[in-house]
């Protein structure tokens, strides 16, 4: 194990009524890292983001956050960690002001005033300092839960689908702010069903089923499952879909957008059962695959959901 | 970096402020806080009967002829009075009584035989304490019938003339405490435990199971607050709650019921502060076991309804059977009661009160324990 990793957990594994949820994970998360966390609904995710904070204990295995324990000296790792549940999970009937100041003394920062009108500045959350949290529209409260995070200047944030049913601007806006936390030396390991923020990322690892499937950057993982990809655009392309689904060498056809991707491994194979249909009506393009495509393909291996 | 602490003040105070705050804006609780007691007050301030038995009677006993011994033999043959003990000690009866060990205390003066004999119909004095008036009456009523026939049957031979006509002897029932036999006396200040079971209870366990149901309790698990903070910081709020509330009683007992205020109401508020912290721990252990803020409602009604009816509240303590009276002891609203009836009816002090207080804290030792105990430290 690397001993400056923030983040290394070694085959940790968790199981509710005896189904596994999260099976020997391991991975490390190494400083100022921006660690995208993606897989299906149900892929052990959550569990594995709760059991970071000491939410849950793990089974098996072990693991280290910010060189503590996670099992044991979970205390110690509380004050140092901000975590954000998937669920919004600040009060609705205190106001914006009210719940970070709430936060502050639990934390027990000091020179709360300041900090709290520092940290609503920063987020921008100024104007809405006095209205109740539960009022606020959706983007807003995740920028307030972040605000609830930060205020005690963690070494690393766990943020659980920080973006779930948030607007693309909002969106935009909280991952400029994770990546200004990033510079800081601000370490965050961040789950997500989004591609664009997947990209984003400076490493991922892609769990289903409660397995570490792949890890590495976005190019290392479009790399390590091997594929050629080709992508089709036109019209009927359900109908071209039908058609390409049982040829040799075609493993994946996902209609992405306004365009029909097909791919698989082998791609001289791909390569010459497509050829009869380059001729035809649609617009043809041999391309990288996309993440997308990376994770549908990783997602049907290994027989998710 | 902080050092890591066990319990934080500061962390305590946020949790208060911050409980404080909710309370304010969440309406229909802060209207249940008030309008139960006014609603209990205005629907329980008129009486429940019924007839109880086998109330503990003390002797004391002056003069020990065939008479007396008769009377005390219809006594022991009744349902009604459990003879428990004789004294012959002015200050001791009075304590008997005071305590609440007994209802009755039967004085028959030096002489009664025969002053009897001779026609002079003295008298014999049946004390009762009635700060719970529907103890008292039947109890007292049947003693009249009982004893005046017990000395009928040993009037016989010559002395029959003597049980013709006007009773031979007089018998005086003095109601210590409540001499009216007024049932809103008893029933008000038993309101004040009421009242304060019934909100302090729900209002806890609501407390914490919604910070389950609204997923802020993940949120604060992540946290560094340590239990002990929650739940204290949970809990003060709520016992001044729960002050404001017995301060709201006592006015109207005092101005709208004309009830007497015989004790200390300093030693009454300090003597509840134990009971509304056990209750506030009854709740608290019942979030941590509820899923919901129903079941936490529902299991809040489990403790309710035996506390009001079990406790002496609804029916005389000694009217209930056995078993009953068991269960009674353990709950708080039980020797609660006895307390604030002690001290509003009865003028007691401190040592008056110590036998029923040491229970409450008992109970609010194991709540407060069992709560702690539960409150889970993590989502598992």
């Amino acid at each position: 194990m690397n001993a400056s990793a923030v983040i290394s957990v070694d085959r940790l594994t968790k199981a509710f009524v005896g189904k596994v949820v999260v099976n020997a994970l391991s991975l490390e998360v190494q400083p100022g890292e921006i660690f995208g966390f993606l897989g299906p609904n149900g892929s052990g995710k959550t569990t594995f983001i709760r059991m970071l904070c000491g939410l849950l204990r793990p089974d098996s295995g072990s693991g280290r956050c910010l060189g503590f324990d996670i099992s044991s000296e979970s205390a110690q790792i509380r004050p140092r960690i901000g975590y954000m549940a998937q669920r919004f999970s600040l009060y609705e009937d205190l106001s914006v002001r009210e719940n970070l100041q709430f936060m502050g003394r639990l934390y027990g920062v000091a020179d709360r005033q300041n900090r709290v009108a520092a940290t609503l500045n920063r987020l921008r959350l100024t104007p809405y300092a006095e209205q109740l949290a539960g009022t606020l529209s959706g983007g807003w409260k995740q920028r307030l839960a972040l605000a609830c995070c930060l205020l005690h200047e963690p070494r690393l944030l766990l943020l659980d689908e920080p973006t779930a049913g948030v607007d693309p601007q909002a969106r935009l806006e909280f991952w400029a702010d994770l990546y200004d936390l990033s510079t800081q030396g601000v370490t965050t390991l961040v789950s997500t069903h989004y591609m664009d923020e997947a990209e984003r990322c400076h490493r991922l690892a892609y769990l289903s089923a409660g397995y570490l499937l792949a890890s590495g950057t976005a190019a290392e993982m479009v790399q390590s499952t091997g594929l050629s990809s080709w992508a089709a655009s036109g019209s009927d392309l359900s109908q071209l879909a039908a058609e390409l689904h049982t040829l040799p060498g075609v493993e994946q056809v996902v209609p992405l957008g306004s365009t029909l991707h097909v791919s698989g491994r082998d791609g001289q194979l791909l390569a010459q059962s497509l050829s009869p249909f380059r001729n035809g009506p649609h617009h043809w393009e041999e391309h990288s695959p996309t993440l997308e495509e990376v994770f549908i393909f990783l997602m049907r291996q290994s027989g998710g959901r | 970096m902080a050092k890591f602490e066990w319990f934080s003040l500061h962390r305590f105070f946020a949790m208060v402020s911050k409980e404080f705050v909710q309370m304010r804006r969440d309406r229909l609780t802060f209207a249940m806080m008030v309008g139960i007691p006014i609603i209990q007050l205005v629907l329980f301030g008129f009486a429940i009967n019924s007839d109880p038995r086998h109330l503990p009677t003390a002797l004391r006993l002056a003069d020990d002829g065939p008479f007396v011994r008769a009377i005390i033999a219809a006594m022991r043959s009744s349902e009604y009075f459990d003879i428990v003990g004789a004294t012959q000690d002015e200050a001791e009866t009075q304590q008997l009584v005071d305590h609440g060990r007994v209802q009755f205390v039967l004085n028959i003066p030096s002489d009664f035989e025969r002053q009897l004999l001779r026609g002079e119909r003295p008298a014999l004095l049946l004390e009762a304490d009635a700060a719970d008036p529907a103890a008292v009456g039947p109890a007292a009523n049947a003693f009249r019938i009982l004893a005046a026939a017990a000395v009928d049957r040993e009037l016989r031979g010559g002395l029959s003339p003597l049980a013709s006509g006007v009773s031979p002897f007089e018998i005086r029932v003095q109601q210590r405490f409540n001499p009216e036999a007024v049932t809103r006396y008893n029933i008000v200040p038993g309101l004040m435990g009421v009242v304060l079971t019934m909100t302090m209870v729900i209002v806890t366990a609501l407390a914490v199971t919604r910070e389950r149901e609204r997923g802020t309790m993940e949120n604060l698990l992540a946290t560094p607050v340590r239990p002990l903070e929650v739940m204290l910081g949970k809990l003060v709020p709520y016992v001044l709650v729960g002050y404001v509330q017995m301060f709201f009683i006592l006015l109207v007992a005092a101005l709208l019921f004309r009830i007497p205020l015989v004790g200390s109401p300093v030693l009454l508020l300090l003597a509840s502060l134990p009971f509304i912290a056990a209750n506030l721990g009854v709740g608290l252990t019942f979030s941590t076991l509820a899923r919901n803020q129903l079941q936490a409602m529902q299991m809040s009604f489990f403790f309710f309804l035996p506390s009001m009816i079990l406790s002496g509240f609804m029916f005389p303590f000694r009217g209930m059977p056995y078993w009953a009276q068991r269960i009674g002891e353990i709950l708080p609203l039980t020797h609660y009661l006895r307390i604030v009836r002690g001290i509003l009816l009865k003028g007691n002090t401190l040592c008056d009160i110590l036998p029923h207080l040491w229970p409450i804290l008992v109970f609010l030792m194991v709540a407060l324990g069992l709560g702690l105990l539960r409150y889970r430290r993590t989502l598992d």
